[in-house]
This record gives C-alpha cells, sequence and structure tokens, in this order.
C-alpha cells in the first residue's frame, strides 16, 4: 500500500487562546484508500488536525506531506485540490445560488473551460444522485440533499482524499444515512482515501481505523474492534459506546460471558443466537 | 414581517419577460426610472402607468405581488409627498400657515412624485420577480466590466453581491428562529410605542449578527478548501444569452422615449 498522508511531529497553538496547545506533537500516516475515524471530545483538537492536512491552518512545527507534496506556500492549492473537505453546517458551504452552481464553484476556481465544467457538474450531481435536484435552490433541500451537493462539489474536483468534518453531525438519521451510504458508494468506485471526523459512533464503526484525540494528543490508534472493546474509558472521553457495547456489559453484569471483540448489530445478533448452542 | 419584503422574491415563470436577458432588464429598468424623469402631465404619466400595466400583464405575474411591493415603501413615498404639497408653492392657494402653504402646484407635484414612485417600485419589482437573483448579479458583472480599467474590484462585488443574495432565505430562516425564541422567553414583539418596538429589536439583531459572523467565517473556510482564490483565472459556469427579442425590447424603450416626448408639455 502507499502511503497518501504523512504527518510528522505536527503542533499547532491558537493564537487567541493562550492555554495549552491545540495539536501536540501528532505523528502519523494514512495509507491509500483507507477509511480513518478520528473521534474525541469537543475541543480535543480533532478539527484542527483536519483542517492542517489542506493547508487551512499552517502548524508550527513539524511536516505535513500529502501524496508527494510536501505542504508549504507554493504547493497549497495542488494539495487543496487533491483534499475535498465537507464541514458540519450545510448551509455555511453553500456558495452558489443552486445546487448545479454550487457544483461549479470550485471548477471555476480552478478556470476548467465551461465545456468540461457541464460535464463534470453533471457526472457528479448523478453519482449522489441529485441530477433531479440541478437547478433547486439550497432552501428547498433537505440537510442531507445539501450535504450530498458539497460532496458533489468536491467529487466533481476529482480528489483523492475526502474529508468529512463532522459532515453528519447536524443532520437528521435519514440525512446522516444519505451522506454515508454515498461515501461508502463513492469510496468504492472512486477509490478514495476517507478521513471522517465524528461523534457519531455508527459513522466511526465504517472505518477501517480509528484515531482517538484528547487534549490536542492521539491517544490511541487501532482499528475499531480494538477501539470499542475500551469500553468504558470511551465514555469517559465523552464519546458514546455503541449499542452492542452496551448490550454486552449489561450482559457481562447478569454472569454471561461475552466476547471480547466488537461486533455490529449483526454480528451480535448472530451471537446470542448461536451462543447457547455453544455451550 | 420579513415575507412582506418580496424584494429580491424571484417568482418562477415561463413568459417573455421571464426569458429575456437580465443584462437587458436591468438596463431597460434604471432606463425607465430615467425616463420617467421625462413625464410631466397627466397624459404623460398615463401613458408610462399603461405601459407599465403592459409589461406586468405581459410577465404573467399576479398584480397583488407589485402591491404588496409598495407596502413596505409606503411611509417614505407618503413622507416625500406630503413634504412636496406642504412645501411648493404656486398657483392657487388652498391653505396657509407660516412656511407650510397649500397650493395647487404642491398638490399636482405631490401626486405626480406619489405616481412616481409607484412606477419605479412596480418597475424595479417586475425586475426582481422575474429574474433569478444570480442571473442579476451577473448582468451586473458584466456591466460593470468596464470599470475594471479603473481598478474597480468588478469579481468581488459580483459575488458579494450573489452571496448576499443567496443568504437572504437562510437569514430570514434565522430570523424567525431567533424571534419564537424571543417569544418563548416573554418577549412582544407586537406592542408598545415606537421606541418599545425599537428596543424589541435588539434582541433579535444581536443574535442575527453573531450567527452571521460566524457563518461569515466558515463560508469563507469552506471557499477556500474549495480552491478559491480570487477572480483571477477563474472560468464561468453561468453564461448569458443575448436574444434578438432582447435587441426587441431596447427598440421597444426608444419608441416609448419618443412617445413620451411627444405627450410631455
Amino acid at each position: 500500500m502507499t502511503i497518501i498522508i504523512d504527518l510528522e511531529h505536527i503542533s499547532y497553538k491558537y493564537q487567541s487562546i493562550d492555554e495549552q496547545s491545540a495539536l501536540k506533537d501528532i505523528s502519523f500516516s494514512i495509507e491509500k484508500g483507507d477509511w480513518v475515524a478520528i473521534i474525541g471530545h469537543n475541543g480535543s483538537g480533532k478539527s484542527t488536525l483536519a483542517k492542517t492536512i489542506n493547508g487551512l491552518l499552517l502548524p508550527e512545527n513539524g511536516k505535513v506531506k500529502v501524496g508527494e507534496y510536501l505542504l508549504d506556500e507554493k504547493n497549497v492549492w495542488t494539495i487543496r485540490q487533491m483534499v475535498g473537505m465537507v464541514f458540519q453546517n450545510p448551509d455555511n458551504q453553500f456558495v452558489g445560488s443552486t445546487v448545479e452552481d454550487d457544483v461549479a464553484f470550485g471548477l471555476e476556481n480552478q478556470g476548467i473551460p465551461r465545456e468540461e465544467m457541464v460535464e463534470r457538474v453533471h457526472s457528479a450531481l448523478e453519482k449522489v444522485k441529485m441530477s433531479e435536484f440541478a437547478k433547486r435552490e439550497p432552501a428547498r433541500l433537505s440537510g442531507g440533499q445539501k450535504q450530498r451537493v458539497a460532496i458533489a462539489g468536491i467529487v466533481a474536483l476529482r480528489p483523492d482524499i475526502i474529508i468529512l468534518d463532522e459532515a453528519t453531525s447536524m443532520l437528521d438519521p435519514q440525512g446522516r444515512k444519505e451522506v454515508l451510504a454515498t461515501i461508502q458508494e463513492l469510496k468504492k468506485k472512486e477509490n478514495l482515501t476517507v478521513i471522517s471526523i465524528t461523534h457519531d459512533i455508527d459513522e466511526a464503526a465504517n472505518a477501517n481505523r480509528i484515531l482517538v484525540m484528547k487534549e490536542g494528543e492521539l491517544i490511541h490508534d487501532g482499528t475499531p474492534q480494538t477501539i470499542f472493546s475500551y469500553g468504558q474509558e470511551l465514555t469517559a472521553l465523552g464519546l458514546d459506546v455503541p449499542f452492542p457495547e452496551k448490550l454486552k456489559s449489561a450482559l457481562k453484569k447478569r454472569g454471561v460471558e461475552v466476547p471480547k471483540e466488537y461486533m455490529t448489530e449483526e454480528g451480535m445478533v448472530e451471537w446470542l443466537w448461536t451462543s447457547s448452542l455453544k455451550k | 414581517m420579513m415575507n412582506k419584503l418580496i424584494f429580491g422574491r424571484f417568482i418562477p415563470g415561463g413568459s417573455f419577460i421571464h426569458k429575456m436577458d437580465p443584462r437587458c432588464k436591468l438596463l431597460v429598468s434604471f432606463y425607465f426610472i430615467g425616463i420617467i424623469f421625462l413625464a410631466n402631465n397627466w397624459q404623460s404619466y398615463l401613458f408610462m402607468f399603461l405601459f407599465t400595466i403592459a409589461c406586468i400583464a405581459l410577465s404573467k405575474v399576479n398584480l397583488d405581488f407589485f402591491i404588496k411591493g409598495v407596502r413596505p415603501l409606503l411611509w417614505l413615498i407618503l413622507f416625500t409627498v406630503a413634504l412636496q404639497i406642504l412645501f411648493t408653492r404656486g398657483g392657487n392657494v388652498f391653505f396657509e400657515w407660516g412656511i407650510i402653504s397649500i397650493t395647487q402646484y404642491g398638490v399636482v407635484n405631490g401626486a405626480f412624485i406619489f405616481c412616481r414612485f409607484v412606477l419605479i417600485i412596480f418597475m424595479s419589482t417586475l425586475l426582481t420577480l422575474t429574474t433569478p437573483p444570480l442571473d442579476l448579479s451577473d448582468a451586473i458583472e458584466y456591466l460593470l466590466r468596464p470599470l475594471k480599467v479603473f481598478h474597480f474590484p468588478v469579481h468581488e462585488v459580483s459575488l458579494m453581491l450573489s452571496i448576499a443574495l443567496r443568504f437572504v432565505p437562510t437569514l430570514m430562516d434565522e430570523t424567525e428562529r431567533i424571534m419564537n425564541a424571543q417569544r418563548a422567553r416573554g418577549v412582544d414583539f407586537g406592542e408598545g410605542n415606537l421606541i418599545q418596538k425599537m428596543k424589541a429589536v435588539v434582541p433579535i439583531l444581536i443574535p442575527l449578527f453573531v450567527s452571521s459572523f460566524n457563518r461569515a467565517e466558515e463560508l469563507a473556510t469552506a471557499m477556500e478548501a474549495r480552491g478559491y482564490q480570487g477572480g483571477e483565472g477563474r472560468t464561468k459556469y453561468r453564461v448569458l444569452y443575448w436574444h434578438k427579442s432582447d435587441t426587441g425590447a431596447i427598440l421597444v424603450f426608444v419608441v416609448v422615449t419618443f412617445a413620451l416626448i411627444l405627450l410631455r408639455t
């Protein structure tokens, strides 16, 4: 596997807040095609971390490498072309007055000729299943639809990496499902690398690797199975423990022996109905 | 409260007026404001009224929208008309008290100014009702282009305009939400005298300002993340098409101008 993002000893401090650093000596790398979830408390530095990857914030110390480019003032626009970012508030990232204008915004910025733009806008909208809404204004879309438009705007730029900065946190359950399904499908088709910053444990469970942040430090790095098996510690970090984990600890209290590794809801059902047979 | 302000509220449709090039519509709207000052008697004002009504009929937009458009500006109009009536002198004097006098000329002038206001509002409402705001800002960008010579930031102004327009519904929703939140805390917006009413606006405006600043910052971040680096080297997704009918519309306005010159005294 090739490494697509490489962070070395990153630290960052907000100028207005003279408390401790927002990021403290963070190093990790992400492989191409991975889905990495970054979880942590409010103010743990996870959004700051995401913003250093595409140069929205320049770290005080350390090196950021995306693809073969080292992040500096010269390369920052190339890197932003490679890294698309979906933000939290669906309204505050909708620049265009209609769906298609918004998708075209990024393309316009790159100076792409109009004929190609039209084609790329349409195919991007098709990929997120929003073609029929092309002429709509944002006020007439649901939160989930707006986020899908934001994703289309990024897909149209043909990035290698997509960062979801709490992109589903303001959506209703239906919208959340739509957005995640869209990302899963795109990831498969376009061979994207996905970084999702999230509070939502189900979104984190989609990842194949989870980074846990606390007060600007990276405290855990592992697969969902290992991370979720920490149970109580996750609750202490302000993260809700997934339902199967809760069920497991409840069962444990009643003296039922349960497997240690993380299970999805389906896996849990599977285990439950076969468990008494195995005894 | 907010819904009464229909300025900038586009009503979709397929009429001839809707299909006109926004540049043409913008030009002739401004031209209309210019030539309305040519009218100076009943005949010419009647002619302009009929012409405006014809334009409205052509747009197939309900006349109610236009009358609603006048309403928020009614006080301003009445104030101006009152000034004209009270301070213009000449002709038969109906009433006199100190510097205030109601004269024949004053009343006639007041009536003309009222007509002028209403016609201008009707025409500009027609422009905003039949033109999507973004088309309008495209038109403005296009028409301002010559000013680039003087280092006028044409692209920035046009982007500012289109973003402002795009956020109108968002901010309206927000205002509604804040008002409801304040109502739930016992604020009464409809009651009291003018000063009390103005005071009641403060708890709406402050949260609205705070949230707008936050929105602006987030939007700026999102735009930068999508590679926005100013107008240099940007291409345009939206294009405007000038049809033969647009040239036709301009010719109609030329004819109207001549008719006005003939009708005025």
